[in-house]
């Protein structure tokens, strides 16, 4: 069975379609890449597997379990985390804080526990430093980690946003364009953390991308929207291949 | 290891130490009687600053409304003194006039939190200096007393009789009055304290870092898994409580409240505004010393008495040009810059 | 009958709200600030035309171009010393606060130079007004010409913004202050005409409101110019019909449920509805929803 199915989803914003009846499955495992054009919905798309928009029609289904229109925070809990285009870090928290939002559900001491510093809010506070500085080791962050967000260079801030995604423990990991602004030494960088993710982390990737390079090197899948509606889906040659999509992509 | 002393409690050890000057200074009779009678106050505004802080820069929601919450402290609290005036001993009924205080803001701080934190923004403003207008406004109206026949309540004085056994509690306009006068000094610092190892700690938690993740981004704090209803709803109830206990102190102090306008109107909520913003917005130690100058800032110039308010009117619009005007922050930053490339020794072309 | 007198002195009340909610909202919606001090300038105008009619003996309508004038230069004035520095600043409380000081500014030289005592200010307005149904309903003439001054300043604003370019530069301020630069518009010179406008009408506002409250002190701004605020919110704020129409549902509230219900919580009913409207519709009346990209 796939881990994230998709089945007939459309919304529409003032009766314009954003998108229409897209279907698709990921497997489990799965390196998969969301292409199309400027406008196409990509982003849409993922706003709608998080619950930021609710779907007007369609299923979506993670593991089984239908998350169609949860809001966003029972469906980071049900396993799909994200980054964004526009970078959306906590940018007064630093570094290592950022990571240590998302490690939030992990370890949930109470509030009672952590004004007045009971043994678990000491054990499991250390655990959580822990954790976050292993998650930033990762994206080789760790001697930043005291650094506010907004002070991080730019590249650095797309990897700590996938940091933050990867201490919510996700099953699907979802990019929005995380190769944007990025110089090729950096592309390349991003690409092999993004195969580290799913070789090692065992986690499921979901990527919108532009930079052909990166969508041809690492995505195994595609599929192509157009005007919010599927135009082509497959293995990555056969897809980039089809001349639906080159003209799409190119004009006419 | 000293570093992390002073990091962490640097700032307590100082209000301590303050605490101890004042203490001494006053028993050696070295305060004027008008000197020592801003004390007390000196501490509830600090606490309320805290609370608002809390509020505004913590959770980054602009409140005008929390003399509101301060203002319901100080009447349950005061109502509960009155009540329990007899039966209970002073330090005893001043210590749960503190719990019933802080509950009823609490339980204000949530009920308002409900329909208030949906809203976004000014609007959220507008809303909080409504409620807070409301609550001062239906305090000011009513008579409240019991009697041996039970709880009185009256829009009207023509309405409000009581039997001879009875005890009126809040009298319309007048307020209330005869609570015992429990503040003091050091029950204020010590409440400060309290308020401010809270504050620190559930900043430095789970909790605290959820509610500044949502002030920094919302829809990525909710992406990341944090229930933002549930944390906006936890920090706007706790400063409401905090607001509470300040309040409580407000009227174990004054002892009458008549014409509360005066005292939480919304004025009042943008005077605590002002400390938090002069303080630093989320720089909770800052609001304590903001708090505490800026309140005896025109006390202390009773002296020039006309002028007073016009001068305080004037240092403020400076002081907000001179903090946050982009180009006066830029000049700044040139010449601190300047500086360092002068000073002999540390030339090192900091740019 | 008495209904009917009651809900134009609500109409009449609501005019002056409105007048001064249309200064706040355009304001707010061109400047992005809420300026607090716009209720004291108000005082100020009532504070001028009261010194040149009862000290000087001008005749009222050169009393009200001089207050008009005067407060058009305060509210220059203070923009351009005041909050034009703070554009920019990284919150946007600074400019709040700094407003906060204004008013504080202004009222604390008003107690200076009239003093803490009430001045008995004459109405400017000697018309009695008109009799209907055989004596049965009295309307002031304060009250009619209240009402028609509202409107007057409603259509003369909504022709300036719509017919003139100042007006359009509004708009396109108002809207993205960025593009406007971008067009060539002068973003600093449109913000000191959307100040020298709202603060005249504050002026004309606070002759209205003092001609049928006929005392000044200097915090008689405060209170109508925190309601005035609510009725823009009320309405939308950013709205310049929404400003009216908020204006006018709060006056007939107020004067309504001060009459109806309680004198003494007239106020707390005016802000509950407030609260009550915000929660169905968090953008105020006429406001419009901007929804929030991701």
């Amino acid at each position: 069975m796939a881990l994230l199915s998709i089945d007939h989803l459309s919304i529409s914003f003032g009766g314009l379609a954003a998108v229409y009846n897209l279907s698709m499955e990921i497997e489990q495992g799965a390196l998969y890449g969301l292409i199309g054009p400027n406008g196409a919905g990509k982003t849409t798309v993922f706003n709608l597997l998080t619950g930021v928009y609710k779907p007007k029609e369609g299923l979506i289904r993670l593991d089984g379990q239908d998350i169609t229109g949860l809001a966003p925070a029972q469906i980071s809990a049900a396993g799909i985390a994200r980054t964004f285009q526009n970078i959306r870090l906590f940018r007064a928290l630093s570094v290592i804080d950022n990571v240590k939002v998302g490690l939030h559900e992990s370890f949930p001491y109470s509030t009672l526990a952590g004004v007045l510093r009971l043994p678990s809010f000491r054990k499991q506070e250390q655990a959580i430093d822990d954790r976050a500085m292993e998650i930033l080791e990762i994206f080789k962050l760790g001697e930043q980690r005291d650094l506010l967000a907004a002070n991080l260079p730019y590249g650095a801030q797309r990897k700590l946003e996938i940091a933050r995604a990867l201490a919510t423990k996700p099953k699907l990991l979802l990019l929005d364009e995380p190769a944007a602004g990025m110089n090729p030494g950096e592309t390349q960088e991003l690409m092999d953390t993004i195969r580290y993710i799913r070789d090692e982390l065992g986690l499921t990737v979901l990527l919108i991308e532009h930079d052909m390079r990166l969508v041809s090197g690492i995505c195994e899948q595609l599929t192509v929207l157009n005007f919010g509606r599927m135009l082509a889906q497959g293995e990555t040659k056969q897809v980039l291949q089809d001349p639906e999509v080159i003209k799409a992509y190119l004009g006419e | 290891m000293l570093n992390t002393i002073r990091r962490k409690y640097g700032f307590y050890i100082v209000i301590v130490l303050f605490w101890l000057l004042m203490t001494l200074l006053k028993s050696a009779g070295a305060l004027s009687s008008h000197f020592a009678s801003l004390l007390v106050p000196m501490t509830y505004y600090a606490i309320a600053a805290v609370a608002l802080n809390l509020c505004v820069g913590i959770l980054g929601e602009l409140s005008i409304g929390h003399a509101g919450f301060m203002c319901i402290g100080a009447f349950s609290g005061a109502i509960f003194s009155l009540l329990t005036k007899e039966a209970l001993p002073g330090a005893l009924r001043f210590f749960l006039a503190f719990l019933v205080g802080i509950a009823l803001a609490a339980l204000f701080g949530f009920l308002i939190g409900i329909p208030v934190l949906r809203l976004k923004g000014d609007y959220l403003a507008i809303v909080t200096l409504a409620f807070g207008e409301i609550i001062k406004n239906i305090l000011q109206a009513v008579y409240f007393g019991v009697d041996s026949k039970g709880v009185h309540l009256a829009l009207d004085m023509t309405d409000f009789t009581l039997e001879p056994d009875g005890l009126t509690l809040i009298k319309g306009p007048q307020g209330v009055s005869g609570t015992p006068r429990d503040s003091s000094f050091t029950v204020g610092i010590i409440v400060l304290l309290l308020a401010l190892v809270l504050v620190h700690h559930l900043m430095d938690s789970r909790d605290g870092r959820a509610i500044m993740a949502i002030r920094d981004n919302r829809i990525a704090a909710e992406a990341t898994g944090i229930h933002v209803t549930r944390y906006k709803m936890l920090a706007f109830t706790l400063s409401a409580a905090i607001a509470g206990a300040a309040g409580v102190l407000f009227s174990h102090n004054v002892t009458t409240m008549t014409n509360i306008t005066n005292y939480f109107n919304y004025n009042a909520s943008i005077m605590l505004l002002v400390y938090v913003v002069l303080g630093g917005i989320g720089n909770i130690n800052g609001s304590v010393v903001a708090a505490m100058i800026l309140y005896l800032l025109p006390e202390m110039m009773r002296g020039l008495q006309r002028y007073r308010m016009l001068i305080y009117a004037i240092v403020l619009i400076l002081m907000m040009l001179f903090n946050w005007s982009p180009a006066l922050v830029e000049k700044r930053r040139k010449a601190v810059a300047w500086l360092k490339n002068k000073l002999p020794g540390r030339g090192k072309g900091v740019a | 009958m008495s209904f009917l007198n009651y809900l134009i002195n609500g109409l009449s009340l609501g005019s002056v709200y409105a007048i001064i909610a249309l200064g706040y909202t355009m304001v707010y919606g061109i400047a992005k600030m809420l300026n607090f001090a716009h209720g004291d300038i108000i005082m100020v105008g009532s504070y001028i035309v009261y010194s040149a009619m009862s000290m000087a003996g001008m005749h009222p309508a050169i009393a009200i171009l001089i207050a008009m004038v005067g407060c058009m230069v305060l509210g220059v004035v203070t923009e351009r010393v005041a909050y034009r520095p703070l554009r920019g600043a990284s919150s946007s409380l600074a400019v709040l606060i700094t407003a906060i000081g204004v008013s504080y500014l202004l009222q604390n030289i008003a107690l200076l130079v009239f003093g803490a005592d009430t001045k008995a200010f004459t109405s400017v307005i000697n018309w009695k007004g008109i009799t209907l149904f055989d004596g049965e309903l009295q309307i002031r003439g304060t009250t009619i010409i209240t009402i028609a001054v509202g409107l007057l300043v409603l259509f003369g604003l909504q022709a300036f913004i719509h017919r003139t370019k100042s007006g359009q530069a509004m708009l396109a301020v108002a809207q993205d202050r960025g593009a406007a630069t971008l067009c060539g518009i002068d973003v600093n010179k449109t913000i000191a005409i959307t100040f020298a406008i709202g603060s005249s009408l504050a002026a004309v506002a606070g002759v209205l409101f003092c001609s049928t409250y006929p005392t000044i002190t200097p915090y008689i701004g405060s209170m109508p110019g925190i309601k005035a605020f609510v009725a823009a919110v009320f309405g939308g704020i950013g709205s310049i019909p929404g400003a009216m129409i908020g204006g006018l549902t709060l006056g007939v509230i107020e004067i309504l449920s001060r009459t109806y219900i309680s004198s003494q919580l007239s106020e707390a009913i005016v802000f509950a509805i407030l609260i009550v409207v915000l929660l169905v519709k968090p953008t105020g009346l006429l406001g419009k929803r901007v929804m929030e990209k991701v």
